[in-house]
């Protein structure tokens, strides 16, 4: 009860704060009361930072958010540090800054969306600190929003729309949709199973490939090369490059870099794959 | 190679990887109307024998502004059609084929290919950056406009 008092006081404060400057000064008491729930800020931009780094909002837009929201409760100049793998924030020069580690990344955007709407109402006061803390916990252990056999089918389907996209003929449909949702299984059951990605994405693609070889011996299918680069298609790292190239130009070295390396790496996994498929037939 | 089919198998393909990324049901028809739009541009280029690099730049830049404005009209990030639109333009057929001749020992193959794949992702920025950078001075003009009223 009491901090969320102190909060009432220090909203108002940053209200003020937007408008003149110069009355900071006169507000040192409520700078006191402020302090006193700065944890639980630095918490709450922490958590919604790991939210949606982990589901793949891009870097530039997660330390926006932070910042943001820092901002709204009255710490102007609040910095944040984001890499894929981890966020370093700091509600200001003289505070001291807190980590938190991000292991594993996906592309959730219903998440990433819900996220944002969270913190449009934190920032428009709607939502009090308490709630929003409460909510994104909730954002943060839900599951998966499409389930896994819809996830597959979609796969399956966008491969075969892939394989006549790249001037693959009708017969390469069925056999790039069977390869694709296959790999696709293959790539969500093996990464249950090991705890390296790259590994899991080059045993489907093999599977794929050895998939699209057999299809063309007993007769299905017109090029390989089509139906194989239908099917990889759900796999390969085709947005993570675009998204390393621009985190570059806009100044996110570290990340940019590290998502090209992340990007080059599952690339090296599907073609490895696949590679060895050729050599065996 | 029919446009109507192009427009089809783009239209589904975008919308099922926006499935794929989890993107809310209500923007999935959105998605895969930006993705096959920018599809067209790429292929129209391609067909009239201009550069293809150009063609994905244009593309991914139209991609963009549309998916901004889907993105102030439903109060949704931008990254949620801007994803699913730009999937059929990025080279991971470029990517997969200059790996598959690395493996191969194909070197020479492969490298032209690579630094295509290269170019091509670096269009897709490009458009996609551009299409900020304008968002946000369109932003910075009105507030200008917007305060000049109030004084």
């Amino acid at each position: 009860m009491g901090s969320l008092f102190y909060f009432s006081i220090a909203d108002t404060r940053s209200n003020r704060l937007h408008f003149n400057n110069e009355k900071s000064e006169r507000g040192r008491t409520n700078v006191k009361a402020f302090e006193a729930g700065t944890t639980e800020v630095i918490e709450l931009c922490l958590l919604i930072g790991r939210v949606m780094l982990q589901n793949g909002a891009e870097t530039y837009r997660v330390e926006d958010t932070m910042t943001r929201i820092a901002a709204s409760f009255g710490s102007g100049e609040a910095q944040s540090f984001v890499t894929p793998t981890g966020i370093v924030f700091s509600l200001g020069q003289s505070e001291p800054s807190k980590l938190v580690r991000v292991s594993d990344r996906t592309t959730n955007l219903h998440k990433v969306a819900k996220a944002n709407n969270i913190s449009r109402s934190i920032t428009s006061g709607s939502l009090s600190i308490r709630e929003a803390h409460r909510e994104l916990t909730d954002l943060d252990k839900a599951g998966t929003y499409y389930t896994i056999p819809a996830q597959i089918a979609s796969a399956s389907l966008a491969s075969g729309c892939f394989a006549i996209m790249f001037q693959g003929s009708w017969f390469d449909f069925g056999p790039a949709c069977v390869a694709g949702g296959f790999g696709f299984i293959a790539l969500l059951a093996f990464h249950r199973f090991f705890e390296i990605k790259f590994f899991a994405e080059f045993l489907a693609s093999l599977i794929i490939g050895v998939l699209a070889f057999s299809f063309l011996l007993m007769g299905i299918g017109n090029e390989a090369d089509k139906i194989i680069i239908g099917s990889v298609m759900p796999l390969v790292p085709g947005l993570l490059i675009t998204n390393a190239v621009r985190d570059l130009m806009a100044g996110h070295l570290v990340s940019g870099l590290s998502k090209g390396a992340e990007a080059f790496l599952t690339a090296f996994a599907i073609g490895g794959g696949v590679a060895i498929a050729f050599s065996i037939f | 190679m029919l446009i109507a089919e192009q427009i089809l198998m783009s239209f589904i393909a975008s919308a099922s990887f926006g499935i794929l990324f989890q993107a809310p049901r209500s923007t999935l028809f959105k998605c895969g109307l930006v993705g096959s739009l920018g599809w067209v541009i790429y292929i129209l280029f391609v067909q009239a024998e201009l550069n293809e690099i150009t063609g994905t730049f244009v593309a991914s830049f139209v991609i963009a502004m549309i998916g901004q404005f889907f993105a102030r009209m439903y109060k949704t990030p931008v990254i949620v059609f801007s994803v699913a639109g730009i999937i059929p333009l990025v080279p991971g057929g470029l990517a997969y084929d200059a790996m598959r001749h690395f493996v191969q020992n194909n070197y020479e193959t492969a490298l032209p290919i690579s630094a295509k794949a290269f170019m091509v992702s670096g269009a897709i920025a490009i458009g996609l950056v551009l299409s900020e950078v304008i968002n946000q001075s369109v932003k910075k003009l009105r507030k200008r406009k917007e305060s000049h009223l109030k004084t």
